[in-house]
């Protein structure tokens, strides 16, 4: 089992790495769009022994969502917003990636002395999920712009996605396709106010929100 | 002991021709006919009959920077092993030697750069040691993942168990440690991404304007010099991406001599279809293959 998943393992941690080091807005869209599409595959392989169509409903859903419907979304609102890369993050990006593999030395320490209930899939599969959450908390407090913290928050939703499909056959199907929708709306919901944060104030730096006091 | 010593002999003889065949591979994709695989021997050949000029204010340490470049690589490539074939001296650490022994050589080429007192080259060695100093962590986590993942301490063990012992339990880290080794090579070779060899104005040079004052038979070890870094740093990559390991050290030379060459067309297309990065991407670049090389080691069992 180990064996085939441990490459699509490995390339979400790159997507994660490079996230971490990419200034422009459409590469980071369309790494987070690969990485949705990665997890679907993962899910695929992983849960496709244990019920073929769920498995099937559950990847075609995250692919469909996370690989083409979110990415159309955060497309437009950043053809809207003109901006096309993030300028001065709080922490520059070389500093990211190499605070990135600090992480990940991190999450593979803590994944090895955590016990799951169930054994996982790949000794991989936890410490990707974890990084891959914190990589997502990390993108929202490092970065200024509305929709780099957005796609944050999908980096840190993919990587609860990705610890849940280490033990998802415990999961019932109505609570995944409920979650899977509840980041369907939140994304929405996050684009029509990138929307309105462009339209009052000509900018979408979430820091410079601060400063609106009447 | 026989296999190791002609192998250590080809690189010797072979390392030029590296140079040359690169230089083919551009030039069929730039639609030339080249120049003649044998150049770089005949341009060697050349500079070794020229007389030396040395400007008066360099020192000894101008004159010994190509030949401890040159002796660097001659040691070096007697530690290296060709693909399984075991290389003529194997003890357990030698990599760190061989990781070591090219940066001896670059130390040299800097100081013999620094000691002309011109400012062009200060500027040229200024960026090869800022890059260096990125590419060498990067060199030594990749050992690292190899050494970890085989269990092996030695160089020349580490590579014959490189199918066994990494392709197979954990493809992953063999193609990181492949691509960290790939990105390090183009950087401490001075090929493209990073520096281009062919280019005409100081001001871009990073290797060719450090030995910008090296004449005759001194810029022909410098030359020789670098050819053996190449060829070093082509056997370990091939090393590890054609893990043929037979039980006749003959085929598995012959294996990895035809891989070394295979890399070589692999920088001459690299080189015909990349533009050179800009001098503040470099760094990402470097950090990249040596977090790629870290995520190697972390993900060995």
């Amino acid at each position: 089992m180990g064996w085939e998943i441990d490459p699509i393992l490995v390339a979400l941690v790159l997507v994660n790495l490079l996230l971490l080091g990419a200034s422009r807005l459409a590469a980071c869209v369309r790494l987070v769009a690969v990485q949705g599409v990665l997890l679907g595959v993962l899910a695929l392989l992983v849960q496709v022994g244990w019920s073929p169509w769920r498995a099937v409903l559950l990847a075609g859903g995250s692919i469909l969502l996370k690989g083409i419907v979110f990415p159309r979304l955060m497309w437009k609102a950043l053809r809207g917003a003109e901006i096309r890369r993030e300028m001065e993050p709080y922490v520059g990006y070389t500093l990211s990636v190499l605070l990135g593999l600090g992480m990940l030395g991190l999450t593979v320490w803590v994944g090895g002395r955590l016990t799951l209930p169930v054994p996982a899939a790949s000794h991989l599969l936890v410490p990707v999920a974890l990084f891959t959450t914190l990589t997502g908390l990390f993108l929202i407090v490092a970065r200024k712009k509305a929709i780099t913290q957005v796609l944050g928050y999908l980096v840190l939703e993919n990587g609860i996605v990705t610890f849940g499909i280490a033990l998802s056959h415990e999961a019932p199907l109505s609570v995944e396709l409920g979650v899977l929708l509840d980041v369907f709306v939140a994304v929405l919901v996050m684009g029509i106010i990138i929307h309105n944060i462009r339209e009052d104030f000509d900018h979408i730096d979430a820091d410079r929100l601060v400063s609106l006091k009447d | 002991m026989m296999p190791s010593a002609v192998g250590m002999l080809v690189g010797l003889v072979l390392a030029p021709l590296l140079l040359g065949v690169v230089n083919r591979v551009k030039a069929v994709f730039a639609g030339r006919r080249g120049q003649p695989l044998l150049q770089p021997y005949r341009d060697i050949g050349r500079l070794l009959r020229k007389g030396a000029v040395y400007s008066p204010t360099t020192t000894w340490v101008f004159r010994a920077g190509p030949v401890v470049g040159v002796a660097a690589g001659v040691v070096g490539l007697a530690l290296l092993p060709l693909g399984g074939c075991r290389a003529l001296v194997v003890f357990s650490g030698d990599f760190m030697l061989l990781i070591y022994l090219l940066g001896t050589a670059r130390f040299f080429v800097v100081l013999a750069a620094l000691d002309t007192g011109s400012a062009f080259e200060g500027m040229g060695a200024s960026r090869e040691v800022a890059f260096s100093a990125l590419a060498e962590p990067a060199l030594l986590l990749a050992m690292a993942a190899l050494v970890r993942a085989t269990g092996m301490r030695s160089l020349s063990d580490a590579m014959g168990k490189v199918w066994s012992d990494v392709w197979l339990p954990s493809m992953p880290v063999a193609v990181l440690v492949a691509a960290a080794l790939a990105v390090v090579l183009l950087a401490e070779n001075a090929r493209i991404p990073f520096d281009d060899p062919n280019t005409h104005l100081e001001l871009t040079m990073i290797h060719e304007v450090m030995v910008l004052d090296h004449s005759g038979p001194d810029f022909g070890l410098v030359l020789y010099g670098s050819a053996l870094k190449g060829w070093i740093f082509a056997g370990l990559l091939a090393g590890v991406l054609v893990p043929l390991r037979t039980g006749s050290p003959w085929l598995n030379a012959g294996a990895a001599v035809v891989g070394i060459f295979a890399v070589a067309v692999g920088v001459g297309v690299v080189e015909s279809s990349m533009a050179r990065l800009r001098l503040v991407r470099v760094p990402q670049l470097l950090v990249g293959a040596g977090v790629m090389a870290a995520l190697a080691v972390l993900l060995v069992r």
